[in-house]
């Protein structure tokens, strides 16, 4: 709300951007909630096709159409299993840890700018929150594996909190880089930076020597990694940072099957385990909507405006309308959903790599490239303004 | 009678962010206090960062946004998992009641009697500070304003505690670096 006035030109219908932001948290909190969900049942359907594409198998076939009702079956079996508790776990964390896993994730959602009215908090700290509260699901997780009682869970937890916190630091180093080109931490304000409607002047690579200004041309131009050119690497680590974070394939040693079962998970069962899973799925879509609004232009259409075609104009409605909403919503969620592809095709290629090379990768590689790159996209700055 | 009257009255008067206060208090005072009733040294650090969310709770209340949100990455985040980890590593369990003889009791309470005393005699004579809600700032608090106040008065302390920082984290990569015989990754 704070935003739309300082940011662009006045509202122009207020029924439908007054329903999303005079009350962010009546519609925020069931949309993000269905997105999250729904999220899961696109995600299963999409990693089973698609892992059966790489492997040249067909997937799931029999349940519905090309195998479309298979996770609703599952979800029908996991709904009737039975929530059990080992006897000799701590019984109150065992129970709670998934909600806080859950919980932590899910918080995550309430900076995301979804659309161009759309952002269930407004908060001046937006990214850094977002951070912290992510950096909050390392607790869960212990919670999960201690109360447990089981050494492969506890082997899993440790794991997985070694890996997080080690790699939130070069995550916190490349947030940093595209922080520093946009010069504010309110998620929304990075997004309206990076197209047609920004308040500021973009100039082509950010260069104001060049003298080019693509304020008008929008599309990829205006984007964070055209922007400063530097940031398309920044989002490569950010990229490989985030698989880590949210434990996925090559960086799934907390769960690594052929080691210790399936780590911090293992004693759990029917509709907690799913909780969990729905966590990983909620932390996949979490991190890509976050690379999508800090390096790919977030809302903002790829297509720029060449001369009389007018392609950004025509793909991207004005902030205010429900066609703005409809188009940035379109296009945000297509960049995320390419990157949770992306995140899909890297699972299924690369093997799991050992504890040793986690960490190598992350104190020797990642986060001397992150400082070397911070420092580029500072000098960068400068020759921005 | 009377006192408890005027405090219902005022405790009708009060404003949203007054609701929250009190009922954060509340909340905060129980974790803190089954920090210290809890038996398992685990219950004990999770009532502990539960804690702290109540103060960050507080900070928010404040205007403090970066505070609050530091507080959380440092205390709740990453202090507290490190706290976690040496307790499961230590495995506490059989022995904490060994620990708690009378003299580490009778010590306990002292200290923390002497302390209590002290606070509430800083708190009953030091000066609160006060502001004008006509001229009050909005922005106190936020991350712009700790940014400018950062970098113009408390420069110097600043980049040498970032200095610091950061010659901390090399070392420790140099610490785990690989020397000549040890296997390549």
């Amino acid at each position: 709300m704070r935003l739309r006035q300082t940011c662009s030109q006045p509202r122009q219908t207020p029924t439908f951007a007054s329903l999303l932001t005079h009350s962010p948290l009546l519609i925020a909190l069931p949309i993000c909630l269905l997105l999250a969900t729904g999220f899961v049942v696109v995600g299963v359907y999409t990693e089973r096709k698609v892992s059966a594409f790489m492997q040249d198998r067909l997937g799931p076939m029999e349940v519905g159409k090309w195998g479309l009702l298979q996770l609703f079956a599952d979800l029908l079996k996991l709904l009737q299993k039975e929530d059990i508790v080992p006897r000799a776990a701590d019984r109150k964390l065992f129970l709670l840890a998934p909600a806080v896993i859950f919980a932590s994730v899910f918080a995550g959602y309430a900076v995301l700018p979804l659309t161009p009215d759309f952002q269930a908090s407004g908060a001046a700290v937006g990214i850094f929150y977002l951070m912290a509260i992510l950096s909050f699901d390392v607790v869960g997780i212990l919670m999960a594996g201690w109360a447990s009682n089981n050494k492969y869970s506890l082997f899993g937890a440790i794991r997985s909190v070694a890996q997080m916190v080690s790699y939130e630091i070069p995550l916190g180093l490349t947030i940093l880089c595209a922080v520093l080109v946009g010069q504010t931490l309110n998620l929304q304000e990075l997004s309206f930076q990076q197209g047609i409607y920004s308040s500021q002047t973009n100039y082509l690579f950010g260069l104001k020597a060049t003298g080019i200004d693509v304020s008008d041309w929008g599309g990829i131009f205006t984007w964070n990694i055209l922007r400063n050119p530097f940031l398309l690497f920044v989002y490569v680590i950010f990229f490989i940072c985030t698989l880590a974070e949210s434990n996925r394939a090559p960086f799934d040693l907390p769960e690594g099957e052929s080691e210790i079962v399936s780590g911090f998970q293992t004693e759990y069962s029917g509709m907690r385990w799913a909780l969990l899973f729905l966590s990983e799925y909620a932390m996949m879509l979490l991190v890509s909507f976050l690379g999508a609004i800090l390096f790919l232009g977030s809302w903002n259409t790829p297509l720029p405006n060449i001369g009389p075609v007018r392609l950004a104009d025509w793909t991207s409605g004005e902030p205010g309308t429900v066609w703005g909403n409809v188009t940035g919503a379109f296009w945000l969620f297509g960049k995320a959903f390419l990157a949770v592809l992306v995140q899909m095709w890297v699972r299924w290629t690369l093997p799991r790599i050992r504890i040793d090379q986690m960490m190598y990768l992350c104190w020797k590689v990642l986060t001397p490239a992150g400082l070397v790159l911070l420092l580029i996209s500072a000098v960068w700055r400068l020759l921005m303004v | 009678m009377n006192q408890f009257n005027t405090f219902l009255a005022s405790f009708k008067n009060l404003t949203t962010a007054g609701y929250l206060f009190y009922g954060l208090g509340l909340i905060t005072l129980i974790s803190a206090i089954s920090v210290v009733t809890a038996k398992n040294p685990i219950h004990s650090v999770l009532a502990l960062i539960f804690t702290f969310f109540c103060l960050t709770g507080h900070y928010m209340l404040l205007n403090a946004q970066f505070l609050a949100i530091v507080n959380i990455i440092v205390y709740a985040g990453a202090i507290m998992v490190l706290f976690l980890f040496a307790i499961m590593f230590l495995n506490l369990k059989e022995e904490d009641e060994e620990a708690k003889t009378n003299v580490t009791k009778m010590a306990a309470v002292i200290v923390g009697g002497v302390l209590m005393v002290l606070l509430l005699s800083i708190f009953n004579y030091a000066p609160v500070g006060t502001y004008n809600p006509a001229s009050f700032d909005a922005k106190t608090g936020l991350v712009e304003r700790l940014g400018i106040v950062l970098y113009s008065d408390y420069i110097l302390p600043f980049e040498l505690a970032s200095i610091l920082f950061l010659v901390a984290m090399v070392g420790a990569v140099m610490l785990g670096k690989r020397e000549a015989g040890d296997p390549h990754f």
